[in-house]
């Protein structure tokens, strides 16, 4: 069986140049969610002195990420901010000396086994770089790692645009095998997959030749078909395992991380720098030169476009990440988060929206989804509010991907009634849910009143 | 600073729209057109242009009426008139294409919602009507105007059904349509150009009309008939390709195409080894048509769900 997929325009302009470290903007602002999970607690107060790699916002819960400051210089406020995707989180502003001094408790963590390795993981900040944000330290502490036969490493990067996956194996491709020497070392797994999309020739030799010199390390080089890189896709591609429906790699024995964030955790080990800047592609029908550049956590888009060379257009929608699954901000004052791995400016032209018109029942969304959904059936029960539907259609098993939406030719708004099918199926459960809970009630009290009417019986009776 | 635009991944969409869909088909029934023209006269652009027009007219007036959102602009109806017009014999009274055409685009199409919606083929239900309604003018066959070496101006299914061999053009006429029949139906070299179109555009996939085509000639084999002669005359070609190929009307899914165009095949052969008539591909896609929720129904393709362990 093969997954379907669609041939996109790849526009990996950037591949090629080596990326640049960008001046220190005056001032960040740091979010205290860039990650999925609890929002993390803010540790400094107005007025503070901060350093690089300091700690500011420590996890709360069990699914959640340390955040560390990207500057030194003087706490200005702490504030509310809406992120990207609409959720209201602190914010710490932070105004920049310009040294860029080095916070003092800054020191290779010492490792020796597997648990002091997850905690050096949950200590380095590191998230999921792909754009997924989800902690690290969650991913790889692992209860049984019995379970776990194989770590799939994503460099597909299929999104048009991005190529700071690329420049990550060609500058550090020495850090992804590190990074794979901790993962064999700490957690004793031995079988390791490398999934690139074949579009990527510099990148494959580099892993190529590194593999070549390391035992149990695999370089798939995978047709350029979006979403390679989406987990589920480039599990079933690497390793014809179909992750279950609501679960998680782990579930089937897998770990699937990004191979940035390896590269990451790698150095981590080896220099004790958390997750303070971040390499991320700068591209798009507006900007004047394309780049992958260096830039610090939290400085504002607006900073990061003039510092990278400027605009050549009018900016008429700006993204965090690709344009198949980036998600638009509201304004250029928004930070360069964690998960950030590329920020895309489209001119007016390029962002123009397709005309929608009425559905021609083609198929073709049905033709080209990966994981077999039927976004035009979908559509209908979302429409038509049946819930009972919508679950036999799957809907929450979409992972947004894009394929329907872009193959539409009637360029339907398919995403967006995949994602509202999923809210509506979530209420839908929570209907049945309700009416479940309300029908016990009503049993336990008919039996309790029945029970009642027996004992008056009884009492009657005597 | 402009306000920046907000929206719902993906950001990135195919230059595809319905409109250069139609504009494909109708690139892919070009060659046929021209094939009309040269076998059967001027006539035959006529047909075309007068049924294409009122389709877009009456599409035009109808949404007007209804207050809905004009789509005459995405050139389907102009298709569906094309389709129409080369189901038509190139003798029809003008006024009767123009009531096939309105029957095609208000009665099939509109009042079932318009495009997209319709559970059957407009040009086929139309045409049926037509056939129903005025059977006289619309079997009234001509011969071509090119010189030709069959004798009698009978169509080649009729002359076959009847068992006139003199009547029966031999290959190569019927491979280049130089026979008599409906103005679009009749040379296969054109309308197989047309198809090669539609599939190299990936217009439409390759399981309906091999589906169709193949069980005609299986079947042919099968009930010894001439094989050839059955699949090259008659109107299956345009049908295979043209008209059990229509989205709506049709089963989306890989094995759904198939069900539907061996269905198809099967009541043809029927119909015309078995039925009163001589041609019988209009009431086997009609049929089929009906047919469509219940195939996609029942090839729905199972969602990636997982929940196995290798």
């Amino acid at each position: 069986m093969r997954l379907h997929g669609i041939k996109i325009p790849h526009k990996k302009n950037t591949a090629g140049i080596a990326p640049v470290e960008l001046p220190i903007p005056s001032r960040v602002r740091i979010p205290m969610s860039m990650h999925i999970g609890r929002t993390s607690k803010v540790i400094v107060k107005k007025g503070d002195t901060v350093k690089v790699g300091q700690l500011i916002g420590q996890a709360e819960g069990f699914v959640s990420s340390d955040i560390h400051s990207s500057v030194s210089g003087t706490v200005e406020k702490i504030d509310e901010m809406i992120t990207a995707g609409g959720d209201r989180v602190p914010c710490v502003s932070i105004v920049s000396d310009g040294r860029q001094e080095m916070y003092e408790g800054i020191k290779p963590p010492a490792v020796d086994d597997f648990d002091s390795f997850v905690k050096a993981v949950r200590q380095s900040g590191a998230v999921g770089l792909g754009g997924a944000g989800f902690p690290s330290f969650v991913k790889l502490g692992v209860d049984d790692l019995s379970r776990i036969d194989a770590v799939v490493i994503n460099a597909a990067e299929c999104e048009p645009y991005i190529t700071s996956d690329t420049r990550t194996m060609i500058d550090k491709g020495g850090y992804v095998f590190k990074g794979i020497e901790a993962i064999k070392k700490y957690m004793g797994i031995r079988h390791f997959i490398i999934g690139i999309e074949n579009n990527k020739r510099e990148a494959i030799s580099v892993m190529q030749e590194l593999a070549g010199k390391t035992d149990g390390v695999g370089v798939r080089v995978l047709p350029s078909l979006y979403p390679q890189g989406s987990e589920k896709v480039l599990v079933y591609n690497t390793m014809k395992r179909i992750i279950p429906k609501g679960g998680l790699p782990l579930d089937i024995g897998v770990i699937v991380t990004n191979v940035t964030t390896l590269a990451f955790i790698a150095e981590y080990l080896e220099k004790g720098i958390p997750l303070v800047s971040k390499c991320l592609t700068v591209d798009g029908s507006a900007v004047k030169e394309p780049k992958n550049v260096i830039a610090p956590i939290g400085m504002s888009i607006s900073d990061l476009i003039e510092a990278a060379g400027g605009l050549k257009n009018e900016p008429a929608k700006v993204m965090y990440g690709g344009p198949m699954m980036g998600i638009t901000v509201p304004s250029m004052d928004e930070p360069v988060l964690k998960n950030t791995n590329a920020v895309i400016f489209m001119d007016s032209r390029e962002a123009a929206p397709p005309k929608t018109t009425p559905c021609i029942s083609c198929g073709a969304c049905a033709d080209h989804c990966p994981l077999r959904l039927d976004p035009r059936a979908i559509a209908r029960a979302y429409k038509t509010d049946d819930g009972e539907e919508l679950e036999k259609l799957c809907v929450d098993l979409c992972m947004e991907c894009g394929c329907c939406a872009f193959v539409c030719p009637a360029h339907r708004p398919l995403v967006q009634t995949n994602k509202l099918g999923k809210l509506r199926l979530r209420e839908y459960h929570d209907e049945l849910k309700a009416q479940k809970e309300k029908e016990q009630k009503e049993r336990e009290t008919k039996a309790e009143k029945e029970k009642k009417t027996a004992q008056k019986g009884e009492v009657s009776h005597e | 600073m402009s306000k920046l635009i907000s929206s719902v991944s993906p950001h990135f969409f195919t230059h595809r729209t319905t409109r250069t869909i139609m504009i494909d088909v109708i690139i892919a029934l070009m060659p046929a057109l021209t094939a009309s023209a040269v076998i059967f006269g001027w006539r035959s652009l006529l047909i075309v242009g007068v049924c294409a027009a009122s389709c877009v007219i009456s599409e035009f007036l109808f949404e007007k009426l209804c207050k809905r959102e004009n789509t005459a602009g995405d050139l389907s109806a102009v298709v569906t008139g094309m389709l129409l017009a080369f189901n038509l014999p190139v003798t029809i009274p003008v006024w009767q294409a123009v009531f096939g055409s309105i029957v095609a685009i208000i009665v099939v199409k509109q009042l079932f919602g318009g495009i997209g919606q319709n559970f059957a083929n407009p040009a086929i239900t139309a045409r049926i009507v037509l056939m129903t309604a005025f059977s006289g003018t619309m079997t009234h066959w001509t011969a071509p105007v090119l010189p030709h070496d069959a004798v009698s101006s009978a169509t080649p299914l009729a002359a076959a059904a009847k068992g006139i061999k003199e009547s029966m053009p031999p290959y190569l006429e019927l491979f280049l349509g130089n026979h008599s029949g409906c103005l679009g139906e009749t040379c296969a070299l054109a309308l197989i150009i047309g198809g090669a179109y539609l599939l190299i555009r990936r217009v439409i996939s390759w399981h309906t009309p091999v589906a169709f085509i193949g069980t005609v000639a299986l079947m042919s084999l099968f009930c010894g008939r001439d094989v050839l002669y059955q699949v090259m005359s008659g109107g299956l070609l345009l049908g295979a390709l043209f008209m059990a190929t229509d989205y709506s009307t049709t089963p989306h899914t890989k094995w759904g195409k198939i069900i539907f165009g061996i269905g198809c095949g099967l009541l043809t052969v029927l119909i015309r080894f078995w039925g009163n008539l001589p041609e019988g591909v209009s009431f086997s896609i009609l049929l089929m048509n009906i047919l469509t929720p219940y195939i996609t129904k029942l090839t729905r393709v199972k969602p990636l769900s997982g929940g196995v362990k290798a």
